[in-house]
């Protein structure tokens, strides 16, 4: 397969062989990829995410390419990052790479966050992986003065990746574990109410399970809260013209399909149907 | 300079390189230049609406994917009314591909696509007929040739017919198209396959069965055009698995006047451009005055051929 790279200037998304600069493990289940880029593409907002061609010269030969959520994007220092956990046959080729060697990007891609500079404060509810894709507004909400609130969900104290989320912010963690039960539906209802009363969020997001995404969806709902959403879904073009990449929405009691990688992936939470597919990068 | 000019019938294009139908949309223009083109393609539209299958729609396969999409549409209107005028500051001859479910519909559906800004129409009749127990019209030469000719009587347009490769003889499918009124054949389509979760057991795709295509099908196609283009005098657009303009000269020297790259488009999004510019080089590099004297320069006995064919089919 012809990987080689003909960059043209003026359009907004770009294919890029850049070179990486960092793929170490930051927990014994997830990994933290740094490359080197510009312009296009370290402008990449808050839940936009980049197509990433995998290795293919190694056991795995994954053909499609691996939609990532952008964990960090740092024009100033040339660099985009990743933050993702190894479960298939494109994150394990992934994992193999080296410092110094070339890895293909395509993007930025899709929609991401929204972030009035008007907020005043927002809560974020995420759940193991989905904790990179949010990363990036917490010190965007940190430099606009706007608070945070986190209830970051994972197995186990040791797979929770609080300092890459927190990024030297002072922002308010509250962490809940498989381990302790702590992160049952029922500890978590709770919590997120507690901090909904108290702190009067003027935006609710989340990211990583479906079902807490249904919690937060039924509580946003009750206190009238606005909230948003990042999906996951299996892509093949991640430009919108494929049609792979579709979850059912509710929009006005009308069922229809989004594509996520250009509708999304982040959406405006009540109108996503909750129980539908739900497929992770592998 | 090599004249990369080629004549499609009735329709000249700039050079022979376009997009697979289902690969490539307007949200492209974010990433290349479409003027570049020779063509642009559009994803099959069809007159009632239709959701789709279920998902998973893709799964990746070895050197290929499988896709089972189940050509979702906004229907005829929505069609004119927001994809036609999104495409027509290119300029780029703009191929509209067209499917339904009976002959009667595809013809009624050429009217209305009938319209200025379209420049051909691509009938996608590797969908299931549902006059014949939902077997594809390219399946079959009788329904082959009642839809295209349902389709001829309905459009003064240039017409082509993208072809499945799920049959046994494409080639008389290609000349039944002919037959009717096609001005081309697009040779091909998917290839029906499936793939199987050993883990969980499930069909990978949500429709059970799918298309295969990348460069996994590229010699099944490059034969399946080289036997078109034998037995047809209208031209063939080659498609299937081209990567590389090394495949686009391939699928040219089987016999093709042109050619339509589509999951490259998926792994590279300026794939097409990369073809367009190798095949430039190739011409220049080897002082060949038009591209199209590529068109069927495959070196091969013709007797020999004949009979080589001829054991093939036997095989």
């Amino acid at each position: 397969v012809n990987a080689t790279v003909a960059p043209e200037q003026g359009f907004p998304v770009v294919e890029r062989s850049c070179t990486l600069l960092r793929n170490d493990w930051v927990n014994a289940r997830y990994t933290r990829l740094q490359l080197e880029a510009d312009a296009p593409q370290t402008g990449a907002q808050a839940g936009q995410f980049f197509n990433l061609l995998c290795p293919q010269d190694g056991e795995d030969q994954p053909f499609l390419r691996r939609p990532m959520s952008v964990y960090a994007a740092r024009p100033a220092e040339r660099r985009i990052e990743f933050l993702y956990k190894v479960t298939g046959a494109g994150t394990r080729a992934l994992a193999g790479l080296r410092p110094g060697e070339a890895l293909n990007a395509v993007g930025p891609l899709g929609r991401g966050f929204t972030l009035d500079p008007a907020w005043q404060r927002v809560l974020v509810l995420a759940r193991g992986v989905g904790l990179a894709t949010m990363a990036p507004l917490v010190p965007l909400a940190a430099a606009r003065g706007m608070a945070v609130s986190a209830v970051l969900s994972a197995r186990a104290p040791a797979d929770l990746m609080r300092e890459e989320f927190v990024q030297g912010t002072g922002i308010e963690v509250h962490a809940v574990f498989d381990s302790d039960g702590s992160a049952g539906l029922d500890r978590v209802e709770p919590l997120l109410r507690r901090l909904i009363e108290a702190g009067c969020p003027d935006l609710l997001y989340t990211c990583g399970s479906a079902r807490l995404l249904a919690l937060a969806q039924r509580l946003c709902r009750e206190y009238g809260l606005r909230g948003e959403a990042a999906l996951e879904q299996q892509m093949a073009c991640a430009f919108g013209v494929c049609l792979c990449c579709v979850r059912e929405f509710e929009v006005d009691g009308e069922r229809l399909h989004r594509r996520v990688c250009c509708e999304g992936p982040v959406f405006d939470l009540q109108q996503v149907v909750a129980d539908s597919a739900w497929v992770g990068p592998s | 300079m090599t004249e990369m000019r080629v004549a499609i019938g009735r329709l000249t294009l700039k050079n022979p390189v376009m997009p697979a139908s289902g690969t490539f949309g307007i949200e492209h223009s974010r990433v290349m230049d479409f003027k570049r083109l020779g063509a642009c393609v559009t994803k099959s539209v069809t007159p009632k609406l239709r959701t789709g299958n279920p998902t998973p729609r893709v799964c990746e396969t070895g050197a290929g994917m499988l896709n089972s999409i189940g050509i979702p549409s906004k229907g005829l209107r929505h069609f004119r009314e927001h994809v036609l005028p999104a495409f027509a500051a290119c300029g780029t001859p703009l191929v509209v591909s067209v499917s339904a479910d009976t002959a009667e519909e595809f013809g009624q559906a050429c009217a209305e696509l009938s319209v200025p800004g379209v420049a051909a129409i691509e009938a996608n009749i590797s969908c299931p007929n549902l006059e014949a127990d939902g077997m594809a019209f390219a399946m079959s030469a009788r329904d082959t040739m009642a839809a295209i000719a349902a389709m001829r009587e309905r459009t003064a347009l240039p017409l082509w017919a993208k072809l499945s490769p799920n049959t046994g003889d494409i080639a008389a499918i290609a000349r039944a198209a002919e037959d009717a009124g096609a001005e081309a054949v697009v040779v091909a389509n998917t290839i029906l396959g499936m793939a199987i979760d050993v883990n969980t057991r499930l069909p990978k795709l949500g429709n059970v069965m799918g298309g295969l295509s990348g460069p996994a099908v590229k010699p099944i196609v490059v034969r399946m055009v080289y036997q078109c283009a034998r037995a047809v005098k209208i031209p063939v657009i080659g498609c299937g698995g081209i990567m590389t303009a090394e495949d686009a000269i391939e699928y040219m020297l089987a016999g093709a006047a042109a050619v339509q790259v589509g999951t490259a488009t998926f792994l590279h999004p300026r794939a097409m451009m990369d073809v367009i510019e190798g095949l430039e080089r190739y011409c220049a590099a080897r002082s060949i005055s038009r591209v199209a004297e590529l068109t069927g320069a495959v070196v091969v006995d013709d007797q020999l051929s004949e009979s080589a064919l001829r054991q093939a089919i036997q095989l």
